[in-house]
């Protein structure tokens, strides 16, 4: 069998999107285990319920293609911010209620609590709009554009191609990378967290609202889900209630293979991770011919546990002084 | 000596967990078997008609003592439990059933294909791989291990599913083979698919057979080492228990009753299917424990067949209910609700509820009982140790706490 060279560089820039998109979902996951050593399993819901929030602020408003582009571009960005207020305030809201007073407990009772939480919002989605996958209005162009740059380099029979889609998905991820590297690092609130990640007691002697910050975490790490729910919904143009429990754990997968608590580990493991998948759903069906298609869960389920059993500080090793 | 050492015997001599004397725990039992076994009558006399739910809750109830085993006497966070569930249900489709690949290459003795000699080796096969999955997480803390048993009770199915060639993959194995028939007191005791009777009982025993087998390994040796490494990794290790050989037997033995419930399963309904081992499989047995209170058997049975009898019962006779007084109140959510949908709504708050104002559950084990309300202050300080054992000794919210 030939080496598909236009499949794979096509791969590759799904894997890099949804890598994006996997990041934005991992920092959640690997900042509230830096701060408080909790795998918050309802992060993955939190990032559906962003989506969800997105799906509901469009149809809601009727904006439809035909619509001036300022128009679409505002609603989109409307959308954008109310799922990411959305998603941050029910991360808050699950930890206030409920992490908050299981801090002190036995490792083990928040994380039976976070699965919890995790199946009660699925339920409180399909209550709101149904079980069936909901596919929003198409407001983004699907037209793509070719590119023979690896053809004129390299001589490679391929063409690159781009879709609009993919542009956005890059062009809101990388910004809110940033944001969030220049919040963690240059901020007071910043410095709190990653005092707090470091040694909770000795950050609470330095007189850092403990609970305040880690409240903060649940907030921005909600708050990026929630972009990647709104970039979810229109990447795969669909979202359905089961789907943060798929890329919830992707995310983990990501989370843990960086180095869990390591917030650069999160985004290169996120990438990786989106890498693995599209190859995997690309690859792995030619690989083993006469088997099933569907080997993707698998395979990253797998990477899960040879990391934690055999990396389990990731694949960067255990050099993460500052867990934040 | 016993008189120097009575200041700490409380602690150190309720080697049963402070069960209830033997004599009494045995008439309860006895006594529930018996009501359990009279049901079918009730039920065929009442018209009630719902053997055949009952005869799946069952199920439900041997694969919660089975994780009983690992989460509440090893203290072991087992999120994929359902994969045990499920190579249980394939090996008994695999050996008896005609789709099987296994049959079709003439590799399985004509012996093996048949319900108990296919029941006994899913046992074996389960515990099998009790051993394989459990032998990597051993030296994980408690949330990796759990993560790392989800990773493993997701990869099984998955690979069931692609594995068609093998399993036939969506399309699933059917049919399969059923307990032979006897004669007992000039009674032809079948098991056809309106026998839902003799299902019944067939489950019941096997159920209560599973029920005798943990009660007894629980008061062993091995049930202690259990406990110990349970309560205290370190001063058990230290007291010469071998915590390798007793978590891979608490792995091992939890599996082989969840492989007893699958192939059960797949020859009561004449079907093995990937997507019935997924993850709300292993949660929904996981609410089941922790609602009735880890680490007691008879809390994870209660708990069980509370879950169980919502799940496959009361969640479809609420509907009408439910719909009445939707119509009375004028609420169209209500009256075109279908209570069965909110099963995991349910036991998502179950779980969330229990852990926050009742962590060892609604019938408590009392020494866990004793361990998650400390009364004294030294009880206070050895906090950390209770429940499931995880946290670290450098925990840095030691200080906090007392």
């Amino acid at each position: 069998m030939d080496f598909n060279v236009n499949l794979f560089v096509q791969l590759v820039i799904i894997g890099l999107a949804n890598g994006a998109l996997i990041a934005l979902i991992a920092l959640g996951y690997t900042m509230v285990y830096a701060i408080v050593e909790l795998i918050n399993f309802a992060h993955g819901e939190v990032f559906m319920m962003g989506a969800f929030l997105a799906f509901s602020v469009i149809s809601y408003s009727g904006v439809t293609s035909k619509d001036p582009t300022f128009q679409i571009v505002g609603i989109a960005i409307l959308a954008f911010l109310a799922a990411m207020c959305f998603s941050a305030l029910i991360n808050v809201g699950i930890d206030r209620f409920a992490y908050r007073r299981l801090r002190n407990a036995p490792r083990l009772a928040p994380l039976i609590c976070a699965i919890g939480f995790s199946f009660i919002l699925q339920q409180l989605a399909i209550y709101w709009k149904g079980a069936n996958p909901l596919s929003p209005p198409a407001l983004i162009p699907t037209k793509y554009r070719t590119y023979n740059i690896l053809t004129e380099w390299f001589s490679l029979e391929t063409k690159i191609r781009i879709r609009p889609l993919d542009l956005i998905v890059f062009g809101v991820t990388i910004p809110l990378l940033l944001a969030l590297s220049w919040f963690v690092y240059k901020t007071r609130t910043g410095k709190a967290m990653r005092a707090t990640a470091q040694d909770r007691d000795a950050a609470a002697l330095m007189g850092i609202d403990i609970n305040r910050t880690i409240s903060v975490a649940f907030l921005v790490g909600g708050a990026l889900a929630g972009a990647a729910g709104f970039i979810a919904l229109y990447y795969n143009n669909t979202a359905r209630p089961t789907m943060g429990f798929r890329y919830g754990l992707y995310a983990f997968t990501a989370a843990v293979l960086g180095g869990i608590g390591n917030l650069n580990g999160a985004v290169i493991g996120g990438f990786l991770i989106g890498l693995t998948w599209s190859m995997s759903d690309g690859f792995m069906k030619d690989y083993i011919p006469g088997w099933g298609a569907q080997w993707t869960p698998a395979v990253i389920f797998g990477l899960l546990v040879l990391t934690m059993v055999f990396r389990p500080g990731g694949i960067f090793g255990e050099q993460t002084a500052e867990k934040v | 000596m016993a008189t120097t050492y009575a200041h700490i015997s409380p602690k150190v001599s309720a080697g049963s967990e402070g069960q209830e004397p033997k004599s009494k725990e045995n008439q309860w039992f006895v006594v529930g078997f018996i009501l359990l076994a009279l049901y079918p009558f009730l039920d065929a006399f009442a018209g009630i008609d719902r053997l055949g739910s009952w005869g799946a809750i069952f199920v439900y109830v041997i694969l919660a003592v089975g994780l009983n085993i690992v989460v509440g006497y090893a203290g072991l966070l087992d999120l994929g439990y359902a994969a045990f569930f499920a190579f249980g249900a394939y090996t008994i489709g695999l050996l008896t059933s005609p789709g099987s690949y296994f049959i079709q290459q003439g590799w399985v003795p004509e012996f093996l294909q048949h319900f108990w000699p296919a029941l006994a080796l899913s046992w074996v096969v389960a515990a099998f791989f009790g051993v394989i999955l459990g032998a990597p997480t051993l030296r994980l803390r408690g949330d990796y291990l759990a993560i790392v048993t989800l990773g493993f009770g997701e990869i099984v199915p998955n690979f069931f599913l692609n594995a068609d060639k093998i399993t036939n993959g969506t399309r699933g194995l059917n049919p399969i083979a059923k307990p032979p028939s006897f004669t007992l007191f000039d009674h032809t005791v079948s098991f056809g698919p309106i026998d839902q009777r003799n299902w019944y009982w067939l489950i019941l025993v096997i159920g209560t057979f599973s029920v005798l087998m943990i009660r007894r390994f629980h008061k062993s040796r091995l049930g202690r080492t259990w406990m110990a490494v349970r309560e205290d990794e370190i001063a058990a290790a230290s007291m010469g228990v071998n915590l390798v050989s007793t978590k891979l037997w608490a792995f091992a033995l939890g599996a082989s009753f969840a492989g007893f419930a699958g192939s059960v399963y797949a020859s009561y309904f004449q079907y093995v299917h990937p997507s019935n081992f997924e993850f709300s499989v292993s949660v929904t047995i996981l609410a089941m424990i922790i609602l009735g209170g880890l680490g007691n058997i008879y809390g994870a049975i209660a708990g069980g067949l509370i879950i169980g009898f919502f799940d496959r019962i009361l969640s479809e006779e609420l509907n009408r209910p439910v719909h009445w007084l939707g119509g009375q109140l004028d609420i169209a959510f209500l009256s075109n609700h279908d209570v069965k949908q909110d099963k995991f709504l349910v036991f998502g708050l179950a779980l969330v509820l229990m852990m926050l104002w009742r962590p060892e559950g609604l019938f408590p084990n009392s020494r866990r009982k004793s361990e998650l309300h400390p009364e004294t202050f030294e009880e206070r300080m050895h906090e950390d140790q209770s429940m499931f054992e995880t946290r670290d000794t450098d925990d840095h919210s030691v200080g906090e706490r007392v």
